[in-house]
């Protein structure tokens, strides 16, 4: 029987949705886990993974860990994950997961899955669906001579339960010494307050059928009823009417929420790459020919600019808002 | 300086997909191949840093079966990169063993100082070669990366994060780069680039030579094609039956509200 370690990320003093679902995972599949966390948000999520029915508990709270540095991340997490025996890795493929995990697989000679939509367990080997090809099609991969199994899932695709009853005991570890050929320079902060696109339930998408940079507007009103995040298409950034973090496709992000509302885009390839897994998709187009009409599941023909603003109040009525 | 971009040949995106008969893999007939849209922002960072650096070289590197790479690593030195390497190996080869190919060949090469490379490729969509060259390497690496500063000694990088922040790092050098879009705008291949481009010799190498390890650390169980949509329900009315109507049936039919 393998033992899985759980790598964890928090914010605002809460774990992420997209850790719940990977402690959810370990738990589900009856495998010992373990469960860790860095950074600054380490000691307030570690009453809550004390809490999960981990094992044990592993934080690096120095304040070394406070910005992500892949050197320092990559020594400390390796010798853990070498120390803990696990033969299993759940993380998120998050920009720090992505980043990082890589590195530490081909440290201990092992291969890592990223982007993972589906995961199940065949023994003690992890079992994961992931997209390829930009989504066009979906490999079903497991571990073969992988001394240490890597899987990488991507947010809001496992079910998760509430995690409560355990008390493992919370072992803190101190930053491992050695020069670092990576400075961190500055955390220059986003200008949204709103989950990522890549961590979003909900996404309101915008394309050059807005006509404008400031018709966005309307998107964010709809948006707020909803607690969905703004993306946009490819031809509205490249346009300079919103910044490339908005980006929704191929060059963009890779977003699959369980509903996903794009208003005025056409649904070039590149666009469809990036949102075709999301669970239930909307089209409002004033172009019947639209090719995003094939990909939706429900779609309107008509006015983006009458029928937003008279969505936002429907919302807000069935939402009690 | 000595510059390397590591560099992928990848279906083009309009490519229809289709399964090949052994269930795992794609059909490769009748695709188009394309460099990997990523790694053309790689490339162009890499010429521009050479121009920058009087005395650099750009070395091209491209991991796959040499027969169909060649093209890709043509049209690199057709944006003016100086030299172009074969590193010929089987299709599909996983991304563990397409960064020790690459890092071994690094490595005999004489090394380098600055690798730069695309943050993804859009067929197998890994995102973790240039990391585990940078492991291999013994080196600093960061991906994502929109926009940078190249001094003798050091990068300055800044990272695409989660929600429009960024993290800007300096990174002593040799180091590796995963570009990100939004680093520069690539340049189209000239005519006299592409002239010259086809009469270069391209050095080959192989896995075998090189001493990599092909043992897998995975395997592909199947592949499949995403399930059939049902068709799209459009909704008619006036705008307000429509808005109404939507909102019913995401909550009642859909059930994600």
């Amino acid at each position: 029987m393998g033992k899985i370690l759980v790598f964890t990320e928090a914010a605002n003093g809460k774990l992420k949705r997209s850790s719940i679902e990977l402690l959810t995972a370990a738990k589900k599949s009856g495998q010992p886990f373990i469960a860790a966390i860095a950074g600054s948000q380490a000691a307030g999520a570690a009453p809550a993974l004390s809490s999960s029915g981990a094992a044990e508990v592993h934080t690096f709270e120095d304040g070394k860990f406070d910005q992500y540095n892949p050197e320092l991340y990559t020594a400390a997490l390796s010798d853990l994950i070498t120390k803990s025996g696990a033969t299993v890795v759940l993380a998120s493929a998050s920009a720090l997961g992505k980043d990082l995990f890589p590195r530490i697989a081909a440290r201990l000679k092992s291969a890592v899955l990223s982007d993972c939509t589906e995961l199940s367990f065949n023994g003690d080997k992890a079992v994961v669906k992931r997209p390829v090809y930009s989504g066009k099609a979906f490999a079903k991969v497991t571990f073969d001579q992988s001394p240490i199994q890597f899987v990488l899932m991507r947010a809001n695709q496992l079910p998760t339960e509430e995690l409560s009853g355990g008390s493992a005991a919370v072992t803190k570890h101190a930053a491992p010494a050695g020069d670092l050929k990576t400075l961190i320079k500055d955390v220059v902060k986003g200008t949204s307050e709103k989950l990522d696109l890549t961590e979003a339930n909900i996404i309101v998408s915008g394309g050059r059928g807005l006509k404008e940079a400031a018709n966005f507007k309307m998107l964010n009103d709809l948006a707020d009823v909803l607690g969905a995040t703004v993306g946009a298409s490819r031809a509205v950034v490249d346009a300079g009417w919103v910044s490339h973090g908005m980006q929704v496709g191929q060059t963009g992000k890779t977003v699959a929420p369980s509903l996903y509302i794009a208003v005025g885009v056409s649904g070039a390839i590149q666009h469809l790459a990036g949102m075709s897994g999301s669970k239930v998709i909307v089209a409002i187009n004033s172009d019947p020919n639209a090719p995003i009409f094939q990909k939706a599941t429900y779609g309107i023909v008509g006015d983006a600019f009458e029928i937003v603003p008279k969505l936002t109040e429907e919302f807000k009525k069935a939402l009690h808002k | 300086m000595k510059i390397v971009v590591c560099l992928k040949q990848v279906p083009d995106t309009e490519t229809k997909i289709k399964l090949g008969a052994d269930g795992q893999s794609i059909d490769t007939n009748g695709i188009k191949w394309v460099v990997n849209p990523y790694d053309e922002y790689a490339v162009e960072e890499a010429v521009k840093t050479r121009d920058a650096h009087p005395g650099s070289q750009v070395h091209v590197l491209c991991v796959g079966p040499k027969k169909r790479t060649a093209d890709a690593v043509r049209t690199a030195l057709a944006m003016g990169a100086d030299e172009g390497i074969l590193i010929d190996a089987p299709e599909n080869l996983d991304p563990a063993t397409t960064a020790q190919a690459l890092a071994k060949a690094i490595q005999a090469e004489g090394g380098a100082q600055l690798i730069f490379a695309g943050k993804l490729a859009i067929d197998d969509n890994a995102s973790s070669v240039p990391q585990m060259v940078a492991e291999l390497l013994s080196i600093p690496h960061t991906t994502v990366v929109s926009k940078l500063a190249v001094t003798p000694e050091s990068v300055t990088a800044e990272r695409d994060v989660e929600g429009g922040a960024k993290e800007v790092a300096q990174l002593a050098l040799p180091a590796v780069i995963a570009a990100n879009k939004g680093l520069n705008m690539p340049r189209y291949a000239s005519l006299p680039g592409i002239m010259k481009a086809k009469k270069k010799v391209l050095k080959e190498l192989d896995l075998a030579g090189l001493g990599v390890n092909t043992v897998a650390l995975t395997k592909t169980l199947s592949l499949e094609l995403p399930a059939d949509k049902p068709p799209v329900k459009m909704l008619t009315g006036d705008s307000g039956a429509q808005a109404a109507q939507l909102v019913q049936l995401l909550r009642d039919e859909a059930k994600v509200l």
